[in-house]
């Protein structure tokens, strides 16, 4: 039995891949195609092949239990790719480069002069209570005056089929080495497929994110020193940060392999302390510098933040980007865009209830089972609500929290995320999925050719995250006029 | 490069030389004990004693059969002698240093780690046993081609050079002690002892020396001749010699090695000074521990040039700093 098309029930959502009259795409006709080719045996060889390949090519995650002990886990894959077509890349690629270069000035403008406030553009009071304002940060100006040089901005597509930005990650966006690997995955499976189709690379990001990264060294040097800074080995995304240093050619270093010394960062080689110019920080703001923050922090480098605000190293993103990624923020970017560029916004947000607004609190907690609410500065899919499956002793629950903590929680519509078929046992199956471009900010902006597509493999989840059973797929942006002959 | 990544290729490449040694003791013996005619056959408990976790191994089990030597060598991931436990070390350090690591090399590993859990129960299978250690063999050697042919000759290549031949002249000189145990005779007259030959034979084996050793000395098998090519051969890459010379040679680049190269001469001085005919057992044993005394002087004195200031103690790094040199590449 070959994978059977006319099965596949395209729900209320919108599919990537088919339309509405069960066709498939113009982009998405030849794999389709190729795929309904493949016995049953074929497509379990192409799947035990994908497998094989993660395992040995050592694609990890790491993923904590309550127990207290973390595992190294297999990267989820799903050998379907989602695909999409150029032009409509392009639109968002223009939406995703005009939001972040109006967040960056957002940033830079709050640690500065706060016009925005002055202007009552942006209230004060959010900025008041914002958990990830560094107080600290205040008028420091990091290289290029460039806060959030790497930014992961998380994108879905509602029933209408229109794409929206859910959130914005400035702090430490994980997840391009799955995209990176996923390709390379992919090309040593189905090295066919890629014969079909004339699918856009996506393996320029280190050379890009390096490039990004040296030109932030305080010191004009032709070699800046560039390192990636790990929590180490039980963090999560330490695979991540092992690829990327890998990639770039950097050293991948601990806090314990770095010391200040005269407000200088040095690393400790074997030939002596080295002088560091830039940071790819992958560790917390509140981790950095035990002098600053976190006293007991082990991750951190005792003294950094002040050789940062003296300009004598880059780190990258700068410490208190994350005020930024604050969900109630998320509901002002829209007008930053107006504020900060004179511009309409290009790729549209979410509609967003922000519970601090008192009607528009009444609002959520009279509608509490058709949306979905979610704290202001969680991430990974925590401590959530989803209102229209959710118990009723949970939205009471959730009711509670909101009404203690107004500030802290916004909410939005529960959209139905677009699914794309997925490869479940001998079956296809739709399943929801999202998608993160990741954007590098400095003498200019780039965007990754598409972005990690992470996928809810549980039937009718809207939850994609690896650490809660999301697993991932390739994402191919392809030239919709070659489709067109075939 | 960083002093902690130094120290984690380091014991990278002495987790990889371990895994594959056991791997090679193992096939040897069980070849031995085919050959060896059962009354002097040693069966399996040497190969505890050449781990030199003797007590440890008695704390699990109670005889030296063939299973449970297997099960504590291989299988046992909580022994610390076992195969497992040091390829998960080795995959664990090479981890931690994957942006050093070519990333073919990497793969390799994972390969390497994958095969051998998988096929684990091979290992007590004498019909599979062959082939999965020959199997585990093959990828270390393959791993160590690619290791050679795909990466930097920098710090990083020299340190996996002098981790792998520490861990293996550390071996060589426990499988000399322990396989020449009661072979040698004070009047050191062969003709009294008949299946003297085929010990030495087979001591020469459990190096995988005899081949070469056939090569190199051609004349017939004695034990002035076998210990001396074990022990100071400068061709054949598993004697002593051979693999305290590369430590020697690879540390010579590198940056502060005076102390280092200093003793690793001394011990190739004493390597030297002992003529392979004057041995006595007793005499051979004191001289194979003082070698290894040497070995962990070795390790102990790369630790306290090198590894040590990732330590990051304060003094050390605060005089460093104050002389370090201006950054030379300033436009």
């Amino acid at each position: 039995m070959t994978i059977q098309w006319n099965d596949y029930n395209v729900r209320q959502a919108q599919d990537e891949l088919i339309d509405e009259h069960n066709q498939p795409r113009t982009v998405a006709r030849r794999l389709i195609h190729h795929l309904a080719s493949y016995s049953d045996e074929e497509l379990d060889t192409a799947r035990t092949a994908a497998e094989l390949a993660i395992k040995l090519m050592g694609i990890t995650f790491t993923v904590y239990h309550e127990s207290g002990g973390a595992i190294d886990r297999a990267w989820p894959f799903d050998i379907i790719p989602r695909i999409m077509p150029n032009t409509e890349w392009q639109m968002i690629e223009a939406g995703l480069k005009q939001r972040v270069h109006a967040l960056n000035l957002f940033i830079s403008d709050i640690y500065s002069k706060q016009q925005i406030i002055k202007d009552r553009v942006f209230p004060a009071e959010l900025l008041a209570n914002s958990e990830n304002f560094r107080p600290q940060c205040m008028d420091i100006t990091p290289p290029l005056n460039c806060w959030s040089p790497i930014c992961g901005s998380d994108l879905v597509r509602d029933q209408q089929g229109t794409m929206y930005v859910l959130e914005d990650n400035l702090r430490v966006p994980s997840g391009v080495s799955y995209m990176l690997e996923n390709r390379s995955v992919m090309k040593r499976v189905f090295p066919d497929f890629f014969e079909d189709y004339t699918i856009l690379p996506v393996d320029d990001y280190p050379s890009q994110l390096f490039a990004t990264l040296a030109a932030l060294s305080p010191r004009p040097t032709a070699n800046p020193t560039v390192v990636v800074l790990t929590p180490g080995i039980y963090n999560s995304a330490y695979f991540e940060h092992a690829y990327l240093a890998q990639q770039m050619g950097c050293e991948l270093v601990e806090g314990r392999d770095l010391v200040v010394e005269n407000d200088n960062v040095y690393m400790l080689t074997i030939e002596g302390p080295e002088q560091v110019d830039v940071i790819y920080r992958r560790v917390d703001d509140l981790f950095l510098d035990p002098k600053v923050f976190n006293p007991d922090s082990l991750l951190g480098v005792p003294g950094l933040m002040q050789a940062w605000a003296k300009g004598n190293v880059a780190l990258a993103n700068a410490p208190g980007a994350g005020v930024a990624d604050d969900k109630v923020v998320y509901a002002f970017v829209p007008k930053m865009i107006k504020y900060y560029l004179n511009e309409e916004m290009l790729l549209p947000n979410v509609p967003t209830y922000l519970c601090f607004d008192p009607k528009e609190r009444d609002f959520v907690l009279n509608n509490l089972d058709k949306l979905v609410v979610k704290p202001a500065n969680a991430s990974g899919g925590y401590g959530m609500l989803i209102g229209p499956i959710a118990s009723k002793k949970q939205r009471k629950q959730f009711a509670e929290f909101i009404k203690e903590n107004p500030r802290n929680y916004i909410a939005q519509p529960t959209l139905a995320l677009s699914t794309v078929p997925t490869l479940i046992n001998h079956h296809i199956e739709p399943r929801h999925v999202d998608m993160r471009p990741f954007i590098l900010s400095g003498h200019t902006t780039q965007v990754t050719t598409g972005g990690l597509t992470r996928v809810a493999m549980v039937p009718g989840s809207l939850v994609v995250n690896s650490s809660q059973g999301g697993g991932s797929k390739d994402t191919w942006i392809v030239d919709e006029e070659a489709c067109l002959t075939c | 490069m960083l002093a902690r990544v130094i120290e984690t290729i380091y014991w990278m490449a002495r987790y990889l030389e371990r895994a594959e040694n056991i791997a090679r003791l193992i096939n040897v013996n069980s070849h031995l004990l085919l050959d060896l005619p059962k009354g002097i056959s040693p069966g399996w408990e040497p190969l505890i004693d050449i781990t030199g976790t003797r007590a440890q191994y008695l704390d699990l089990y109670n005889d030296f059969s063939e299973s449970n030597v297997i099960t504590y060598l291989v299988t046992d991931i909580k022994s610390p002698a076992s195969l497992r436990f040091a390829l998960n070390a080795a995959r664990e350090n090479a981890r931690t240093t994957r942006d050093v690591i070519p990333q073919e090399a990497w793969e390799q590993l994972n390969t390497l780690h994958f095969y051998a859990s998988e096929y684990i129960n091979y290992a007590q299978r004498k019909t599979k046993r062959f082939d999965y250690f020959n199997s585990i063999i093959t990828y270390c050697q393959t791993l160590n081609g690619l290791l050679a042919d795909t990466m930097n000759r920098d710090a990083g290549y020299l340190f996996l050079q002098i981790g792998r031949y520490i861990e293996r002249a550390d071996m060589s000189s426990r499988i000399i002690d322990v396989r020449t145990t009661n072979l040698l005779n004070q009047n050191n007259h062969l003709e009294f002892h008949p299946l003297a030959n085929i010990q030495w034979m087979s001591v020469l084996k459990s190096m995988t020396a005899y081949q070469m050793y056939r090569r190199e000395v051609q004349v017939n098998i004695s034990q002035e001749q076998v210990l001396t090519f074990l022990l100071k051969s400068k061709v054949f890459p598993r004697s002593i010699y051979f693999c305290i010379a590369e430590v020697a040679r690879n540390t010579n680049p590198l940056p502060k090695s005076e102390a280092v190269l200093s003793l690793i001469n001394q011990t190739l001085t004493n390597l030297l000074s002992k003529q392979a005919n004057d041995f006595t057992q007793h005499s051979l044993h004191v001289y194979l521990d003082k070698i290894q005394v040497f070995l962990t002087q070795i390790g102990g004195e790369l630790n306290n040039t090198y590894f040590q200031f990732g330590h990051n103690s304060q003094s050390n790094v605060q005089y460093a700093i104050n002389h370090i040199k201006p950054a030379n590449s300033i436009m």
